[in-house]
């Protein structure tokens, strides 16, 4: 398995291990993943505090706590930076164990797909509580 | 996705009994991997009973009394047997070191139980196939690249606060023992470059003499080559040399933004 993709058998030892190459690139998704990760330790502890604020409120009262401005926008920050983060790391892992090519890229596209998907849901569910319609 | 059938050769199946011999005075039991790629038969576990009343203290003085005392056919590497050459490195009592240096006294399993390094193929019996880990070594091309000449009639010169960067570093013995432990090697070692080979690739960031950083550090900036470090630690806990690739790794990562803001 580990070296099914160093290609042919004929090839030398450096040329397999050189391969394609660097990418030059990564550093952003690592960075990227530390910073989601750095805003969901703050946004997560707002995300409890405002949960535990609604403890016994009806419905009405949680829906109008959620519709003000600021914990709309916390709460769309929230799940933004949740979706964003879990996609980086939900290719981290297929890239880490899926090693058969064609089902490693559909399942890297589907998770990009749902997270975006998941977020804008997210997002236009809390503009419908903030914004009323 | 998924093996559900063990590779060739993954059965490990029990294999032959040495019991010490009769006026033993402190037997000591070892269960030595075994493997021949001329018998065609799957790999087995012998047990030797070892008198470690008549035997140095290190496991490498084990495996040696048994070659010459009870099967001249077991295959291992050593060669400066005090830590320094790295031939001897091996799974032993579930933990990738070097045998010369690890002692008999300090194995806690009731038997020692002696693997050749994980995740890498075998040649026989205890060693392992390292071609490709070299290759990757040689991939990062480990000696000071400058494009300065050399001053006349003196070495390059290194203050010893830029000396003592390399401190942690060049004791590296390239033995394998923490790439073979890391578990992203295992999965992606094609192209994950490894604990070992990082931190020799950060041994030649941080030299002071070597003018070569910025493309250095290019070549590692890889989602596959460097990134692959999920910082697991195995290499720093394994390591008989008491290094810390994780740091070095880590280091790397940071130059890497550094540059970069």
């Amino acid at each position: 398995m580990k070296y099914a993709r160093m290609g042919s058998e004929m090839r030398t030892p450096l040329a397999r291990a050189r391969g394609l190459g660097s990418a030059k690139d990564g550093a952003s998704h690592w960075w990227v993943q530390r910073l989601t990760a750095a805003a969901l330790v703050v946004l997560g502890l707002w995300f409890v505090c405002l949960v535990l604020s609604l403890l016994h409120a009806d419905y009405a009262s949680a829906r109008a706590a959620l519709a003000r401005p600021w914990n709309a926008v916390l709460m769309i920050a929230f799940t933004a930076a949740m979706f964003w983060h879990a996609q980086l790391g939900l290719q981290v892992v297929i890239e880490d164990y899926v090693h058969t090519r064609w089902r490693e890229i559909a399942l890297l596209v589907l998770v990009k797909f749902l997270a975006v998907l998941g977020a804008l849901a997210c997002a236009l569910a809390v503009l419908r509580v903030a914004l009323g319609s | 996705m998924a093996e559900f059938t063990l590779p060739k050769n993954s059965k490990v199946k029990p294999g032959k009994h040495f019991p010490a011999k009769p006026g033993a005075k402190q037997v000591r039991v070892f269960r030595v991997y075994r493997w021949s790629p001329d018998s065609g038969e799957n790999p087995r576990l012998d047990t030797f009973e070892v008198d470690v009343a008549s035997c140095g203290p290190m496991v490498l003085d084990a495996l040696l009394k048994i070659k010459n005392e009870i099967d001249s056919t077991l295959t291992f590497r050593r060669s400066c047997r005090e830590g320094v050459c790295g031939s001897c490195a091996m799974n032993i009592d579930g933990t990738n070191t070097l045998a010369c240096t690890k002692a008999i006294g300090d194995c806690r399993g009731r038997e020692v139980n002696i693997y050749p390094l994980p995740a890498m193929p075998v040649v026989k019996d205890l060693v392992p196939d390292l071609t490709h880990f070299y290759a990757q070594f040689a991939a990062i091309r480990p000696w000071l690249r400058t494009q300065s000449a050399a001053p006349a009639d003196q070495e390059r010169l290194q203050s010893p606060e830029d000396r003592k960067k390399l401190d942690g570093l060049y004791e590296c013995i390239m033995c394998g023992c923490c790439t073979a432990g890391c578990p992203s090697h295992w999965w992606n070692g094609d192209r994950y470059l490894g604990p070992a080979v990082l931190l020799q690739a950060y041994r030649f960031i941080v030299d002071s003499r070597d003018e070569d950083t910025g493309t250095r550090l290019d070549e590692l900036e890889d989602a596959f080559r460097l990134y692959r470090c999920h910082t697991i630690l195995n290499c720093t806990r394994t390591c008989p040399k008491g290094l810390n690739p994780a740091k070095a790794i880590a280091e790397i990562k940071k130059l890497i933004i550094q540059r970069r803001t």
